[in-house]
């Protein structure tokens, strides 16, 4: 019964991924939309969060990275970039789906 | 998956007022309501000041939808769960909540509260128990 | 597998309608059905048809009414939401006594209760706003 919680603030400006990894459970995916593709920035603060969730998947938009100037090179480690059909495989892959807006 | 009783969770994060978030997404509860589906709603983040107590909204301007949350428990509306950690991080306990309650039919129609504190944990789990989480 | 979606947020402001929009095409290409998509908050502003944005840029409305005649989609507006932001079909236009009407082609507007039923048929109901 995993989960595909989708999210898409900055995690510099709202809480909104934390809350989102304060309750994401073991199997679930996490898929960083818009201007959450921030937070899978190597360096940043916010991928220290991402890489201490343990047993959760990331993914990040393809075109939200580009949009914003975020080469591939620049992503944490483990986090897996998929473009507009990856994320509807997402979507079909986890039993449910989960905006955290 | 298409046929028969969903769990429907709707999840309220943000506060009232400063957006219009939490009075269209009672709307839809109200409406949902009436399908007859399996309803819980969640208050976690800043949707806990939605349920706060002593709304007055007569300087503003806007209208008062509190007593509409009151209303719930009149939809068969009886699983109100509030996020215990939320409520403590915002200096809130559970006396500064509305009193929401509904009549349990298994029970001689006794009134019961509505509200169900629950840890962070326990929220988790009612989120991944649902079938359908509608959030706003 | 059977998709809803909904929209949560207008055009231009707010990236949700873009996000949206590609994330529809994308399931088409891939076979899945779209059950329907329905337009709440300040979604109902992607379905006026009087936005005219600049020539260099995209056209959401009419990417929106291009896609529901390619792929014969269930674009649904609600009802509540677009009266208090003016959004109005000819029968709204009618029955409140205004002078205009702005749907777009493809759009229709209903009830709340479409947004219930796509998340009773859907197998999965992907919602995108702020």
């Amino acid at each position: 019964m995993a989960m595909l919680h989708i999210v898409n603030k900055s995690p510099y400006e709202t809480g909104t991924l934390e809350s989102c990894l304060n309750h994401a459970r073991e199997g679930d995916t996490v898929l960083l939309i818009e201007d959450a593709v921030y937070a899978a920035m190597k360096g940043g603060r916010a991928a220290n969060a991402l890489s201490a969730a343990k047993g959760v998947k990331f993914a990040a938009l393809s075109a939200d990275l580009k949009a914003r100037g975020i080469g591939e090179d620049r992503i944490v480690e483990g986090t897996a970039v998929v473009d507009y059909g990856g994320f509807v495989d997402l979507v079909v892959a986890n039993d449910k789906t989960q905006s955290w807006l | 998956m298409s046929e028969g009783v969903k769990k429907f969770l709707y999840v309220n994060r943000k506060a009232p007022h400063g957006t219009i978030y939490a009075l269209e997404a009672l709307e839809v509860v109200l409406i949902g309501a009436a399908f007859e589906q399996d309803v819980s709603l969640a208050f976690l983040d800043d949707g806990v000041f939605q349920l706060v107590k002593g709304w007055d909204t007569s300087e503003l301007g806007s209208k008062n939808f509190q007593p509409t949350y009151t209303a719930l428990g009149d939809y068969d509306i009886s699983k109100v769960f509030v996020e215990r950690e939320s409520l403590e991080e915002r200096g809130l306990t559970e006396a500064d909540l509305l009193e929401l309650t509904y009549e349990d039919e298994d029970d001689d129609w006794a009134e019961k509260s509505s509200i169900r504190v629950v840890s962070r944990e326990e929220m988790a789990e009612i989120m991944a128990e649902n079938d359908v989480i509608l959030s706003f | 597998m059977k998709l809803g979606i909904v929209v949560n947020e207008g055009p231009y402001t707010h990236e949700a309608s873009d996000t949206a929009y590609n994330f529809a095409v994308a399931a088409l290409e891939k076979g899945h059905e779209i059950f329907r998509i329905f337009f709440y908050h300040d979604g109902v502003n992607n379905a006026t048809r009087l936005m005219v944005p600049p020539q260099d840029d995209r056209h959401i409305q009419q990417k929106w009414s291009e896609l529901a005649e390619k792929h014969n989609l269930d674009l649904v507006v609600c009802i509540a939401a677009a009266q208090r932001r003016g959004i109005l079909d000819e029968n709204e236009m009618k029955r409140q006594g205004k002078d205009a009407e702005n749907l777009a082609p493809g759009f229709r507007i209903s009830g709340l209760g479409q947004l219930i039923e796509a998340g009773i048929q859907c197998d999965r109901l992907v919602i995108f706003g702020d």
